[in-house]
């Protein structure tokens, strides 16, 4: 099965779009790498935007997630309101 | 000279202080929000209660009726600690202060119309008194509260109070000199108009139970008072003589969608601990409600004429609804 996955720096910022993720696709794991989190999650991967905000409590723009992006794998697809990885 | 780089990982012992990981169930990297909030204040061994005060503990559950199992449920949906506040207020000042400097050098204060400049300085300078009342009031709820989650916030809230007053004395400096200021604080004692709020502003603060303090200065005064003044009176002046006085209430308005968050997440939650606290809050909310109404409807009048006792109504109406999004039957 493909993978998709997405590398964020660690930081405070980063660790509620991680715990996003995480609440919104129950099948992705993160992994702690030095100065950095690695999130994997097979064949799709949602980033939405009303989840972040509430993890992070304030508006969010899921452009904002690039300040802190390192790397990532999948076809992107983005809407204001989502940020979709996938291999389909 | 060869060098070979390695990564070194070290793991920490621990993600965070034990009990947050004992909230948390499990020993995971916790937000700085949590940190700096869950049982930050001392809740046994206290020393000597107040001389003044005897039948309470310095802080104590029991100075509100509102019963809670774990006051750190009424947690701040905007997550503010001392960093993130006081970070997200300099963003907001920015803003404000760019806007206070654009219409200074324009010359757009200077250009603006008579009347509407009359009306504005009638209706919103007093306010300043308004806001200096929250301020007291917000710092009480910070003072007799209970649990940081909820007191931190409250306190937040008293000193953008203060900040929101120190707007208005700016607007009126701008727009009408000291003696703008002056008159206002005439206005706010002797004027028959703002007598009803002033009584109720003063009433507001021998208000004992904290919680019932917060129902009438957060949700009751500041949801109908900042409906009317920001939403209506604002739009009315944009109508008659354009946005420049708008612009400078650029803080006040932001402020008051942001802060709305936060007491609506409060009230629901207090509202879904038990019926007893449902009962009583709605108890708070109807007892205080037409008092605000009877003491808006004349200050309204100033800016709106005959449209004023609507506004009220609109402004009202809508605080009744986010109450009863919150649970309460109002």
């Amino acid at each position: 099965m493909a993978t998709v996955f997405i590398a964020l720096q660690k930081n405070e910022e980063s660790r509620a779009i991680v715990d996003a993720i995480l609440a919104d696709n129950p099948q992705a794991t993160a992994n702690n790498e030095p100065a950095m989190v690695k999130v994997d999650a097979p064949e799709r991967m949602v980033i939405r935007r009303e989840t972040v905000e509430q993890e992070i409590g304030r508006d969010f723009d899921l452009q904002e997630i690039h300040v802190n992006l390192v790397t990532l794998s999948g076809n992107v697809d983005q809407t204001d309101d989502e940020f979709t990885l996938s291999w389909v | 000279m060869h060098i070979d780089l390695r990564t070194v990982s070290i793991t920490p012992l621990r993600q965070t202080y034990n009990h947050i990981a004992e909230r948390m169930g499990a020993d995971k990297t916790a937000s700085r929000y949590l940190e700096a909030t869950m049982d930050l204040q001392a809740e046994t061994n206290f020393h000597y209660r107040s001389t003044w005060d005897p039948q309470y503990e310095i802080h104590d559950r029991k100075r509100t009726r509102i019963v809670m199992q774990d006051w750190y449920d009424l947690k701040d949906p905007r997550k503010y600690y001392y960093g993130t506040y006081t970070r997200a207020r300099a963003r907001m000042e920015e803003l404000a202060d760019a806007d206070y400097k654009f219409v200074e050098t324009r010359g757009l204060a200077a250009a603006y119309d008579d009347a509407a400049r009359q009306t504005a300085l009638a209706f919103y300078v007093p306010l300043r008194h308004v806001a200096w009342g929250g301020n007291m009031n917000g710092l009480y709820q910070g003072d007799y509260g209970f649990g940081t989650a909820i007191v931190q916030a409250c306190i937040y809230a008293g000193m953008d109070q203060l900040g929101i007053a120190q707007y208005l004395t700016q607007f009126g400096l701008l727009m009408g000199g000291r003696e703008a200021l002056d008159a206002a604080k005439k206005d706010w004692l002797q004027a028959p108009q703002w007598q009803p709020l002033r009584r109720l502003v003063e009433d507001s603060w021998v208000v004992e139970d904290w919680f019932e303090l917060f129902v009438l200065q957060n949700v009751v005064l500041d949801g109908a008072l900042f409906g009317v003044a920001y939403q209506e009176v604002d739009a009315s002046l944009t109508e008659r003589a354009g946005p420049v006085v708008s612009m400078l209430l650029r803080f006040q308005i932001e402020w008051f969608d942001e802060v709305s968050k936060w007491v609506d997440s409060v009230m629901k939650t207090a509202a879904a601990e038990s019926d007893a606290n449902k009962t009583l809050l709605a108890q708070w909310y109807r007892t205080w409600r037409p008092r605000v109404v009877e003491a808006l409807a004349p200050v309204a009048r100033i800016a709106l004429d005959d449209d004023g006792a609507p506004a009220v109504a609109r402004a009202m109406a809508a605080v009744d609804a986010r109450m009863v999004k919150a649970g309460l039957s109002v």
